[in-house]
């Protein structure tokens, strides 16, 4: 099968090319240098973007938390219903869709990529088997490993190896992709009732503290080799004041970075970014943030930005869930994980008029604008917790015009619109910046080698967007660039074209890729800790891995491990 | 003025929110008998249901002679005008509804008046449950307008109401003013059990035997009459209870003393 997308304004930054009129050649769902043109289908794409598929480093798409949130939300899926097609299945949900409409959703939007960052191991069955039948996308999925009983007694007793091959022995068996790190010691804390409210607070019952968490699974993380750094959601998340939090979190590991490497992503860095006392002295923290990254190369953030839509918030942080619960009255869902980590899911809505929700608008677009470097900042909304990843055309708006800033500023809280920062900013980012912080940065910092670039070799994998960027200009005309966004014009997975003009015209199955992370010894599944499944675990140790065939399109990746 | 008379006996559940006087403005027989409507999974045309007919084109009345007890969502949405149905109704009538009449001479299924922001709806019947109520898991219930139900109701009215009025001339369940936030329930007759859980503010008014308080209520006074709306008052005399605590609500329950003696236990506490 053989495919030429022609003349098209090609947006590739891993490669250099910024807009140049070029011809993709597609061959067997990899991209070439050229095709037989006289064999090849030719789509003539003159005039339009074309661009990598997107590729989304955080978005709560699947699993047990997921699915509870679409359970607690009936009014969700109420007014937000489609129909089914010749090609797609019927589904519902604005903020919680349900999971074939995930996946056409965001092969409308021209994504083929998208990272579930959120599984309590326990419940890895379940992610699965949802990820299964999220069609289209390729996807993966973070396994949660800061307040793993393990984690806590290897972190206690100092014994790193025993870590790394335990880290390696957890992303085997549940198939995963990323070390997840949320409230570190805070969770484990949470399952009695408490939390810890700084990096040096003891963890209850294990006498270790969170800095040693985050420092233990980031030099195990380097151990192993794994493609992305470890994965944090950092402790006081959504308290004002927090930002301090965020730049420790950051410093602990400052030491352990080699090589200008990435080594630490702190993940929906917005709620991590909030300054003040109390909510009545709440400003954004931002600039903070954005002036220890420009100067740091250990740590890659992404946004978590907020979309003033009633959207449902879904964390593993369960203290920072119920906190949110005391504020709203609305309803809420807890769980306690076993051993393993613990749940929370509230209904929320960001209010414009709102002074602490307009200002968390400003400051997620803030840390995009003020952070120079575009591969280093990421384009999410950490769906659904901040808004609905279907906003992303907005954002990508908000981000390439001050215009589009402004328009929406007007409409905010006026007491939110003068004190922040975001008036003051004039930077516009061009199409290659979007490029960058929506499908190339992610997938480098993923490690994704064949995603987020369209040189030979790598994965069909392809967006084309209706837009012309010789004749529009987006800084004016942005309201042109978020309908284009929107509905891509032709998305193409795996040499295959899924979605024409936003239309689902292919379901093919996405790929869900995982692990095999090879130790020099295999991990150690003593007979202690076998006993232990049978003492704290209502699942017997040998039920427990999730097993490759579990998934139905299987895509290991390999992974030397260093120990 | 449009009547609408059904062809059959409907068997499936008929989705029709294209019933409501807005949406016939304008338009001859012909033109509003091609609006779309969901008879079970078929998309179906108005007049392959209905029998159309009109006389006073001028006035915006839409006329329903006959049992629509299987027609879900007649006046979704409406803004003015008026709907009359002489016969049974289906459930959700009114539903989002912002101004206009509704008056319905039969009984209604449930979630009638759902999220409705203005208008007024009588029923010269039954009302099923969750009359005023939100859509399952939303809190964005009855904000204002008018309920008024001759007949009985059913259990959970008036939950999540943040505002309008309900009027019930006969029994009501159990679960009145669950989560309610501001307006007023007026029950003329008997009230089933945990009437009023949750309630952060607002009246409920039973003015029949009341099965018991929840114990998350406390006495406050008693008093000779009480205002229901904005015209009308009551005569009691009425204990006034004030809850839920466990919500940290100021909601009040009046209760007429008179045809409640087993809670006479609560003077002592005045």
């Amino acid at each position: 099968m053989e495919l030429l997308l022609r003349n098209g304004f090609v947006y590739d930054p891993v490669n250099g090319v910024k807009g140049d009129r070029m011809d993709i050649a597609i061959k067997d769902g990899k991209i070439v240098d050229c095709v037989n043109e006289s064999k090849a289908e030719v789509l003539d794409v003159t005039s339009m973007v074309v661009m990598p598929g997107g590729v989304d480093i955080h978005s709560h798409i699947a699993g047990s938390e997921v699915n509870t949130g679409r359970l607690i939300r009936p009014e969700d899926h109420f007014r937000d219903c489609e129909r089914k097609t010749a090609v797609t299945r019927s589904g519902v949900g604005h903020s919680v869709p349900s999971t074939f409409t995930t996946g056409y959703r965001y092969a409308r939007m021209g994504y083929t990529t998208v990272m579930n960052p959120s599984m309590s191991p326990l419940e890895a069955k379940h992610t699965h088997e949802e990820l299964n039948d999220t069609p289209i996308i390729d996807k993966a999925t973070y396994p949660l490993l800061g307040d793993w009983w393990f984690t806590l007694e290897y972190v206690k007793n100092g014994d790193l190896k025993g870590l790394a091959r335990h880290v390696a022995w957890m992303i085997n068996c549940t198939k995963g992709y990323a070390v997840k790190i949320v409230n570190p010691g805070g969770l484990e804390a949470w399952g009695f009732g408490n939390n810890v409210h700084s990096l040096d607070d003891q963890v209850p019952r294990f006498s270790t503290t969170p800095r040693e968490i985050i420092r233990g699974l980031c030099k195990a993380n380097q151990l192993l080799n794994l493609p992305h750094t470890i994965h944090v959601h950092t402790n006081n998340l959504g308290m004002p004041g927090n930002y301090v939090t965020a730049l420790e979190t950051m410093q602990c590991v400052e030491d352990l970075a080699t090589d200008d490497k990435p080594v630490i992503h702190i993940t929906h860095c917005q709620f991590s970014a909030f300054k003040g006392e109390d909510w009545r002295t709440f400003e954004s923290g931002s600039e903070e943030i954005a002036n220890y990254v420009n100067c740091h190369s250990h740590v890659t953030v992404d946004m978590g930005q907020v979309i003033f839509a009633d959207t449902t918030t879904m964390t593993a942080d369960g203290p920072f869930q119920y906190n949110l619960y005391r504020l709203t009255g609305h309803k809420w869902a807890n769980h306690d994980v076993e051993t393993e980590t613990t749940a929370g899911i509230v209904p929320f809505r960001y209010r414009r008029k709102n002074y602490v929700h307009a200002t968390q608008w400003a400051i997620g677009l803030e840390l995009a604008l003020l952070i120079r470097d575009p591969w280093k900042v990421f384009m999410t909304t950490d769906h659904p917790n901040a808004g609905p990843f279907t906003a992303y055309p907005r954002i990508i708006a908000w981000l390439m015009s001050k215009k589009a800033r402004e328009a929406t500023m007007k409409r905010i809280n006026p007491h939110a619109a003068r004190r922040g920062l975001l008036g003051s900013i004039d930077r516009e980012l061009d199409f290659s910046e979007i490029a960058i912080a929506t499908r190339a940065g992610q997938a480098k910092a993923l490690g994704l080698r064949n995603k987020g670039h369209l040189g030979a070799g790598a994965d069909a994998d392809i967006a084309v967007y209706d837009v012309n960027p010789e004749t529009t200009d987006p800084s004016r005309e942005y309201r042109t660039v978020r309908k284009a966004l929107r509905r891509a014009a032709y998305t193409i997975k795996g040499g295959q074209t899924v979605a024409k003009s936003g239309e689902i015209v292919a379901s093919p199955d996405g790929s869900t890729f995982w692990l095999d992370v090879k130790t020099a010894e295999p991990a150690e599944v003593g007979e202690e800790m076998k006993a232990k499944f049978r003492d704290y675990w209502t699942v017997e140790y040998e039920n427990y891995p999730v097993p490759e065939h579990y998934l139905s399109v299987s895509q290991p990746i390999t992974v030397k491990a260093g120990v | 003025m449009t009547t609408l008379t059904p062809l059959r006996r409907f068997t499936f559940p008929i989705l029709a929110e294209c019933i409501s006087p807005d949406n016939f403005t304008g338009k001859t027989c012909k033109e509003a008998g091609r609006l779309n409507v969901w008879e079970g999974n078929k998309e179906k045309k108005l007049s392959d249901l209905f029998k159309i007919a009109e006389s006073e084109p001028e006035t915006a009345t839409i006329t329903i002679q006959g049992d629509v007890s299987k027609v879900r969502r007649i006046g979704a949405n409406m803004k003015t005008g008026a709907i009359l149905i002489n016969g049974n109704t289906g459930s959700h009538l009114g539903e989002e509804m912002r101004g206009g009449r509704i008056i319905v001479c039969g009984n209604v299924g449930g979630w009638a008046g759902s999220m409705m922001r203005n208008g007024v709806i009588e029923i010269h019947g039954d009302a099923g449950d969750y009359l005023g109520a939100p859509y399952r898991g939303s809190t964005q219930a009855m904000r204002g307008g008018e309920i008024v139900v001759h007949g009985n109701v059913g259990n959970e009215a008036g939950c999540h109401m943040k505002g309008g009025v309900i009027k019930v001339h006969g029994s009501a369940g159990q679960f009145i003013g669950f989560h309610m936030s501001d307006g007023t329930v007026y029950v003329e007759k008997d009230c089933q059990s945990r009437i009023g859980a949750c309630m952060t503010s607002g009246k409920i008014i039973v003015g029949g035997v009341l099965e018991s308080v929840l114990p998350t209520f406390t006495i406050d006074c008693i008093r000779p009459k009480v205002k229901v709306g904005d015209e009308e008052a009551v005569e009691g005399p009425f204990y006034v209870f004030l809850g839920d605590i466990v919500e940290e609500g100021d909601g009040k329950l009046y209760v007429r003393k008179e045809k409640n003696p087993h809670l006479s236990h609560f003077e002592k506490l005045l």
